[in-house]
């Protein structure tokens, strides 16, 4: 699903105004399976996938596999609709740089619940 | 241009020995039906309460925006402090707000803070009040995010605060008054939200006292939306299991912001509440 992203988001221009200003690269853990989001402007450039070794990012959103799938849902269940939702069930972590994911968080949302209009 | 029955006032406002401006909005008469925005936010969340003409032929609608909050001021001299809701603060300014309008026992009616509030006024001025109706009640909820990022010269509190609230709503409530919900966020003043959940995740925890609420003084409506991970229907159940007399109804399909996010649904289910209340006036 992650691998989709680009093609979503990129063809958006009201996700990819959100992040406009945005140029930093972060990590999505799906379970096990790792990925670099790299963004440009509020387009993602580069979608990596893991294992890495000795990579920089400016933060981490890591959540089980199962938790991911009830999020992507075409419409969600309670309490699984927003990452705040999985933050407060302890689904979620956030890692890293609380601040860029602050500055950035309405795009960071937009981006990962873009697979729910696949 | 269509004009719509809702009137704004401002008032000088006397609360906590300071002087203040205060903005207000009315619509209709009747039964005084005092609303209370959420925080971090003001009263335009209530507009279509304020617009149904079902409840103006019976209520006087009115929501006023915090001091700090909307177009009401800060006090004079708020460049020297940080805003901080606490609940002696919070149920001051409620009465005080009535009793400047010389509201006859109104009903009150709270969403997320102001859902929390109405179980401190149950609890201290049910004789002063003729119904309470809380929206997205609980006793307490814990800090389940760093809210201080939400006032960080480096982070855009607009955006953040925004993109809080985004979250907090059901993705079945239409777009339009989602991001209506999400632009009154973006346009709070810096440190307000952040002052606001002080009351709500800090200080404000009822546990303790709610079991003392007496519901044959003054009726207490409970109405939670289902997909409020902040409050959620369990947070309110946990309320009504020991408030004897609290009617509970889990709204389905709406999030933390019913007026606001989803009017027409909300009305649905607030206008049986008002109808009972008045019936029972």
């Amino acid at each position: 699903m992650i691998e989709k992203l680009p093609g979503l988001v990129n063809a958006d221009p009201a996700i990819v105004r959100w992040g406009r200003r945005m140029s930093e690269t972060f990590m999505v853990e799906v379970g096990d399976q790792q990925y670099l989001l790299q963004i440009e402007n509020g387009l993602i450039q580069k979608v990596e996938k893991g294992p890495f070794v000795q990579r920089t990012w400016r933060f981490a959103i890591r959540a089980s596999r199962e938790s991911w799938e009830k999020f992507w849902q075409k419409t969600p269940a309670p309490g699984w609709h927003d990452l705040f939702g999985l933050l407060r069930r302890g689904e979620v972590k956030f890692e890293g740089d609380q601040r860029v994911l602050m500055a950035y968080l309405q795009y960071v949302k937009l981006v990962l619940a873009a697979p729910r209009k696949a | 241009m269509k004009l719509e029955p809702i009137v704004g006032r401002y008032g000088e406002f006397d609360f906590e020995k300071k002087k203040g401006r205060l903005y207000f909005e009315e619509a209709g008469q009747g039964i005084p039906l005092l609303c209370l925005h959420t925080a971090g936010s003001d009263g335009r969340q209530y507009r279509a309460v304020l617009n149904d003409p079902q409840i103006t032929k019976n209520f006087r609608v009115i929501a006023f925006d915090m001091p700090w909050h909307g177009k009401s001021s800060p006090p004079e001299g708020w460049q020297k402090e940080d805003w901080q809701l606490t609940t002696g603060r919070y149920t001051g300014m409620i009465m005080a707000f009535a009793q400047a309008l010389g509201l006859d026992k109104p009903v009150v009616m709270g969403c997320s803070i102001g859902g929390r509030i109405v179980l401190d006024l149950a609890l201290k001025h049910a004789r002063e009040l003729r119904a309470l109706i809380g929206l997205q009640s609980g006793a307490f909820v814990e800090r389940y995010y760093d809210s201080s990022w939400l006032d960080h010269p480096e982070v855009h509190g607009g955006r953040a605060c925004g993109a809080v609230a985004y979250g907090l709503m059901s993705p079945l409530s239409p777009e339009k008054e989602r991001w209506e919900t999400v632009w009154h966020y973006m346009q709070g003043g810096p440190g307000v939200f952040t002052g606001d959940l002080y009351f709500y995740q800090v200080e404000g925890d009822i546990r303790a006292r709610i079991g003392e609420i007496d519901t044959s003084v003054c009726p207490l409506y409970l109405l939670t939306g289902e997909y409020d991970y902040s409050a959620s229907p369990r947070d309110t159940e946990a309320v009504v299991a020991r408030v004897k007399g609290a009617k509970f109804t889990v709204m389905k399909g709406l999030g933390h912001f019913p007026m606001s996010e989803n009017p027409e649904a909300f009305l649905g289910y607030l206008r049986p509440v008002l109808e009972e209340i008045r019936r029972g006036a």
